[in-house]
């Protein structure tokens, strides 16, 4: 694909950007929730916001989760485009209810009258100790729900396309943002475009095995696939992009075609997206499919937040690395000289 | 501009709803304001006949008692009202849309429905007709009342958004958390505070550490009217003089009234124990329905009086078979609404 724009940003300034140029572009759009008008910005992401479009379009709240979900909804049932911020997914538990019970179900249960046209921004995933309440990921917990949309971009071209796409979707979309990713630089395109959702992509192309990835998983994947190619094994990396609805012609393509799965998903294992694809895969490429599919996630824990055994919680390259060789029947590599893709050492804090 | 932006009029007086209660009511309006009570009782008193025959498959949280709240406030907003409403909805619904059909069909789970059968008795909903939505965990509706009336005010819509609650509500923490937002950002939202005493089966008592809410709720900077009484007229006076206040900022009316029925299904249960009957016949003596009907027969009204009350008893037994007879939901049904944009299938 040619690229004429080659301006590189990081997916912190591409939210920030597909922001601006979407209230800009349209008046109905505001962004609120727990300072987001602050000098901190949620990690930059809503800088200059306030500024640009004034203290009724970009507001910092009380800490009311509850009541401002449901103050989005209304706002958004009466026509305008709320967009509402959680620095934290954990937070965003504390308006469940109104997710759960009001925000997917309206339009169902007026039997299409209603729209919620709603998006809930989430920060997710790994800094550094950041024990069990700042480190979640949960985009099974959403995606579990009918009427609701869950977006999970890895790249920065991919945060500003999806973010564009659920500001004008008519349902109420969550998009789930890893802390890590913020820093990540990207070739975007100044002008607005849109990534559409339910949509994955193939991130990497490769003929051995299938590694369905989501969010940081990606990058885990990539470093994986580089130690691999080495090795002679080719890995397609597929990144769903869209947790609900998913691209599962994409992943099913994928595996007919390399006979192996791993689903390497940022988030517990139990009952969840990783469990969700393996299903899926099991009933659309039995026959191909050379071994059964692997499944990579969390630990069955809470978070711990001491370094070694908060690095034992995730799942990293390694994990990848090993489950490929097991597929394969391949002796286990020495990858202590390997370098492996992390910020662990980069994230000062303090959150 | 802020998020506290509200009209640039100067600040009006404060609220004397004295004054206005004498303001004379047209022949008209004290007609509507029966109308619509006598709509709300005897739609229900029809439920209860037929609940029985187990074809409306949906749990009945009955109005009986609501009545005049209802009616009150709906007629005062009339086309401005975007309400947001709870499972206890019949009287609301039918004051705000008089859509009786769509009611029964609604109860039966046709397709002609309000939601198509989607919803039940306890979503009621017409967002064209004023009704938004309807919820039934307690308190949740609250919240959206906020955020509709922030996009009324961007809209300059001249739309008024209605949060009807109960005392039970007001025990959730999203009704303190919408409380402070709505005073902090000056939000044209009217609470109907519906205070029946109770919260399922237990009462306020054994809920509540503060004796009267109206003045907790004052603290947060709130115009509060309490009334307590079922008289339709007074109500309405109230509403509607309230309404002028709007820019000012929230509204808060807290209303009491009596349940006359069981907390969910279509019986009495003063056999139950947890309440008295007593207090029951207290407020029966000065039923809103009745009360109204007394002062129009005073007015001389008789033959108008007889003539509404036969059509609407037409139009409920006309919209009853017609429920029954109408067609229950194709199983395709089943996937449609839950996304927009989506196919039907």
């Amino acid at each position: 694909m040619k690229r004429k724009n080659k301006r590189k940003i990081s997916y912190q300034q591409a939210i920030n950007e597909a922001l601006h140029q979407e209230m800009e572009r349209d008046a109905r759009v505001f962004i609120y929730g727990l300072d987001v008008a602050d000098h901190k910005s949620i990690f930059g992401s809503t800088a200059g916001l306030a500024k640009r479009f004034g203290g009724s379009r970009c507001f910092s709240t009380p800490l009311s989760e509850d009541a401002l979900m449901g103050f989005g909804i209304g706002a958004a049932l009466n026509g305008l485009r709320p967009v509402n911020v959680h620095i934290r997914v954990e937070f965003l538990l504390l308006a469940m209810n109104q997710l759960v019970n009001i925000a997917s179900s309206l339009r169902y249960g007026s039997n299409g009258k209603i729209s919620v046209p709603l998006v809930v921004r989430a920060v997710i995933g790994r800094g550094w100790g950041q024990g069990y309440q700042h480190s979640k990921s949960l985009q099974s917990l959403f995606a579990h729900i009918p009427g609701l949309k869950v977006i999970m971009p890895t790249t920065p071209y991919d945060a500003k396309g999806l973010i564009i796409s659920a500001i004008r979707d008519n349902n109420p979309v969550i998009c789930l943002e890893n802390r890590w990713l913020y820093w990540i630089e990207d070739h975007v395109p100044k002008n607005l475009y849109t990534v559409p959702i339910g949509k994955g992509r193939v991130l990497k192309r490769g003929a051995d095995i299938t590694v369905v990835a989501t969010s940081w998983m990606n990058v885990e994947a990539y470093d994986a696939a580089t130690v691999l190619a080495k090795k002679g094994v080719n890995i397609e990396i597929i990144d769903p992009r869209t947790i609900y609805p998913l691209d599962e012609q994409l992943i099913v393509k994928s595996v007919n075609k390399t006979g192996h799965c791993i689903v390497a998903d940022y988030d517990w294992l139990n009952c969840g997206f990783s469990a969700e694809v393996a299903s899926r895969v099991s009933e659309k490429c039995f026959g191909k499919l050379k071994s059964p599919v692997t499944r990579i996630g969390f630990a069955p824990t809470p978070c711990p937040t001491t370094r070694p055994l908060e690095n034992l919680f995730y799942p990293n390259a390694t994990d990848i690395i090993r489950a490929v060789e097991t597929k394969l029947g391949l002796n286990r590599a020495d990858l202590s000289k390997e370098k492996f893709h992390t910020w662990e050492n980069k994230f000062k804090g303090p959150f | 501009m802020n998020m506290r932006s509200v009209s640039k009029n100067k600040k009006k007086p404060a609220l004397d709803f004295k004054k206005t209660e004498s303001k004379k009511l047209s022949l008209a309006t004290k007609l509507i304001l029966y109308r619509k009570m006598f709509l709300s009782r005897k739609a229900e008193e029809k439920i209860q006949e037929e609940y029985k025959n187990d074809e409306m498959k949906t749990p009945m949280h009955m109005s009986m008692g609501e009545e005049a709240i209802a009616a009150g406030v709906c007629t005062a907003l009339g086309q401005r009202a975007q309400i947001f409403s709870t499972y206890r909805t019949h009287a609301v619904y039918l004051s705000s849309t008089e859509d009786i059909k769509g009611f029964f069909a609604e109860l039966y789970g046709k397709d002609s429905g309000s939601g198509g059968g989607k919803g039940g008795s306890m979503h009621l909903a017409d967002p064209d007709k004023g009704v938004m939505f309807s919820s039934a965990v307690v308190g949740t509706n609250i919240p959206s009342a906020l955020g509709a009336a922030f996009a009324n005010r961007h809209f300059k819509n001249k739309k008024i958004a209605v949060a009807f609650f109960g005392d039970g509500a007001v025990d959730e923490g999203v009704f303190w958390e919408s409380i402070n937002m709505a005073s902090l950002w000056k939000l044209p939202v009217l609470f109907v505070y519906e205070d029946n005493g109770f919260a399922i089966h237990t009462p306020a008592s054994l809920r509540h550490s503060y004796k009267n809410i109206a003045q907790v709720v004052k603290s947060f900077g709130y115009q509060v009217v309490e009334y307590s009484g079922a008289d339709v007229e007074e109500i309405f006076q109230l509403v509607r003089s309230s309404l002028k206040r709007l820019d000012n900022g929230p509204i808060f009316l807290a209303l009491k009234y009596y349940r006359y029925l069981e907390h969910v299904g279509t019986e009495e249960d003063f056999s139950a124990g947890y309440r008295d009957k007593n207090e029951f016949l207290k407020w029966h003596r000065k039923d809103p329905v009745k009360m109204q009907r007394d002062k129009l027969v005073k007015l001389g009204l008789v033959s108008r009086i007889l003539k509404l009350e036969q059509e609407i008893l037409d139009k409920i037994n006309k919209a009853v078979s017609q429920a029954k007879t109408d067609t229950l939901p194709n199983p395709k049904r089943l996937y449609f609404g839950v996304y927009e944009n989506e196919k039907e299938k």
